[in-house]
């Protein structure tokens, strides 16, 4: 695949490094901006940080390794059903050993979705995992007591106790806020540290050149698979939290839509670093949730979105970026 | 199970595999020959159903329709291909995943502005519309069996088209290599071009012969879509007789698995798939 030509941008330049740490500041600043509606844009930001773990989870796969899933949504979607069915009628569950387990439950579900994705290459790969993930999520909305194509309500936030300690209450939007803020910057650390690690180095290799990896003696099926899995887990931490957020999943969660808006939102920030993720699914969200105010025929202008940002910027916003350096040199 | 039944499921799973065809066939030739993933083949199939509906209600008689729509759907795949499609080639997957994700919504706004976003019946015309008796209460629709013939017809004719003339000798040359057809001469960006119109006219006509019996609505496009991406994952990209086995090989294994298994029918085409993976990577006929 011709993918492997464009080098990602790895290292960040400075400029970069410094807006995401403005960001950041800004975001664990504006609980305490007093303004109208505050909670409506708090459980917007949580939303969009949500899916900027997503997103990282996805590039993991897309722009570290080279491998393009459309199918990503299904363990996000997977994790968000686990917390649901996890929360008992009556009471909220702890959330030290839902999340990890709903997690798992995500990655499994990878490892075995994985061994037979991963051995497929290029476009195969492309179809195989769309077609896995819409066998999943046929799983749900044709089974009634799998909630069907209604969903299911999750009754509780889950409970953070620790001990006899209360710990902190999730219910409180603020708080929410900042649990996803932490796992966000906690991820995205993971993740760089990840990216230039020997396992790291070697997804980096598999995505420039396979066949070459293979003759220097790697095995590039397991590697595949293990990078796999653990995308499939990160994407279920984000489904985990989705759910707990809106207190609701449904099988759109798992969809087609769903895991093509996570590639979109890759390629808007730009592959391979993480941070193009994050910045990708912000600018996403918001431009999506613009032309949804603008107009009700908001697919037009999503649609003609998608297509020019392809058309003219492949490379993505930090890519845009990057390009003007290069081009000063 | 007894053997008027098991007829009909038969037909039944031959008709609706061979529906598949039709759009398989355009996407497998549009990947083996021009290197491009097409997620919007399905809307494709979509929109010749609206046109079958529209038309039908304008002419008064679904053939003249389905004519005429076809004729549209040619010139319309013909215009994307020249304005966009063409810019693609050279591009990653990746990058043409999203373009045809783009026109997918693109299309459905499209459709929304042009037809609503209702449900409608397409009346079928009044001479098909008769069943053959099998036994005192079973009998066959006859639409069902033109619908058939029209796409055997059709892959006979692209089969004849593909292996028979000139044309189809330059098709599977460009296939096969791109760049040594376009040094011999050979007009590449033509026969780019006429593949992918084939192609788009083909998903129309299956999805305007299919209107009269599976109404239609908006997103109709999307499960025929994932549908064709497991016959082509089943028969090996680039290879039509594939895509023609894999078509058969899932209408059947679809309406016998609602039949026999409903429990985990909307499962069993997946399973296929995957048992298909672990034997053949690359399909039953790699190109």
């Amino acid at each position: 695949m011709s993918a492997s030509s464009k080098a990602p941008l790895e290292r960040l330049p400075g400029a970069v490094r410094a807006g995401l740490l403005l960001g950041a500041l800004a975001l664990a600043a504006f609980p305490f901006i007093p303004m109208e509606g505050r909670d409506f844009y708090l459980q917007m930001l949580t939303q969009m940080m949500i899916l900027a773990m997503f997103a990282m989870s996805l590039d993991l796969l897309q722009g570290v390794t080279g491998l393009v899933s459309l199918g990503h949504a299904a363990y996000f979607g997977l994790a968000g059903y686990a917390l649901a069915f996890l929360t008992p009628s009556g009471e909220p569950i702890s959330l030290w050993w839902s999340l990890p387990v709903a997690a798992l439950g995500a990655a499994l579900a990878a490892l075995v979705i994985g061994f037979f994705v991963v051995r497929t290459q290029g476009i195969y790969f492309i179809m195989v995992t769309m077609a896995f993930a819409q066998m999943v999520f046929f799983l749900f909305f044709d089974n009634k007591a799998l909630g069907g194509s209604d969903g299911i309500y999750v009754n509780f936030k889950p409970d953070a106790a620790i001990g006899g300690w209360a710990g902190i209450d999730l219910e409180n939007k603020a708080t929410f806020f900042y649990l996803t803020l932490a796992i966000l910057i906690g991820m995205f650390l993971f993740l760089r540290r990840l990216l230039f690690s020997p396992f790291g180095r070697a997804l980096a290799g598999i995505r420039a050149n396979e066949h070459r990896m293979r003759a220097v003696g790697y095995g590039t099926y397991g590697y595949k698979l293990t990078v796999f899995t653990l995308a499939g887990g990160l994407a279920g931490v984000a489904g985990y939290l989705w759910a707990a957020q809106t207190g609701y999943v449904n099988p759109e969660l798992m969809g087609f839509h769903m895991s093509a808006h996570a590639i979109m939102m890759v390629i808007l920030g730009g592959m391979g670093n993480f941070a193009g993720a994050i910045v990708g699914a912000f600018a996403f969200e918001y431009t999506l949730h613009l032309f949804k105010d603008i107009t009700k025929h908001w697919q037009l202008l999503m649609g003609s979105f998608i297509v020019l940002v392809v058309v003219f910027a492949p490379r993505g916003l930090l890519g845009l970026l990057v390009r003007d350096k290069e081009a000063a040199k | 199970m007894d053997l008027a039944n098991f007829l009909i499921q038969l037909l039944n799973g031959l008709q609706y595999g061979l529906l598949l065809f039709m759009l398989a066939a355009g996407l497998t030739l549009i990947f083996g020959i021009m290197g491009v993933v097409n997620l919007a083949h399905g809307s494709f199939y979509m929109i010749g159903a609206y046109m079958a509906w529209s038309m039908s209600a304008l002419f008064g008689n679904l053939f003249v329709a389905i004519v005429v729509g076809a004729l549209l759907s040619v010139a319309l795949g013909w215009a994307l291909e020249w304005v966009l499609f063409r810019h693609f080639y050279h591009r990653d997957h990746l990058d043409q995943v999203l373009l045809t994700f783009g026109l997918i919504y693109i299309f459905e706004e499209a459709r929304s502005l042009l037809w609503g976003d209702d449900v409608h019946a397409v009346q079928m015309p009044a001479s098909l519309d008769w069943a053959i008796p099998l036994t005192d209460n079973l009998s066959y629709p006859v639409y069902r069996l033109v619908m058939a013939g029209i796409c055997v017809l059709l892959a006979l004719g692209l089969y004849l088209l593909i292996s028979k003339t000139r044309l189809g000798m330059k098709f599977r040359a460009g296939a096969f290599n791109h760049d040594m057809t376009e040094a011999l001469g050979i007009n590449i960006r033509l026969i780019h071009g006429i593949v992918f119109a084939l192609g788009v006219g083909l998903a129309s006509v299956a999805g305007m012969i299919a209107a009269p019996i599976s109404s239609v609505y908006p997103n109709m496009g999307s499960t025929v879509l994932i549908m064709c991406f497991v016959v082509v994952v089943i028969g090996g990209i680039g290879s039509v007789r594939g895509a023609l086995v894999a078509s058969l090989l899932v209408g059947l294994v679809d309406t016998f698995g609602k039949v026999l298994l409903p429990q985990v029918a909307g499962m069993l085409v997946y399973m296929l798939m995957a048992a298909v993976l672990l034997y053949k990577p690359e399909g039953l006929f790699k190109h």
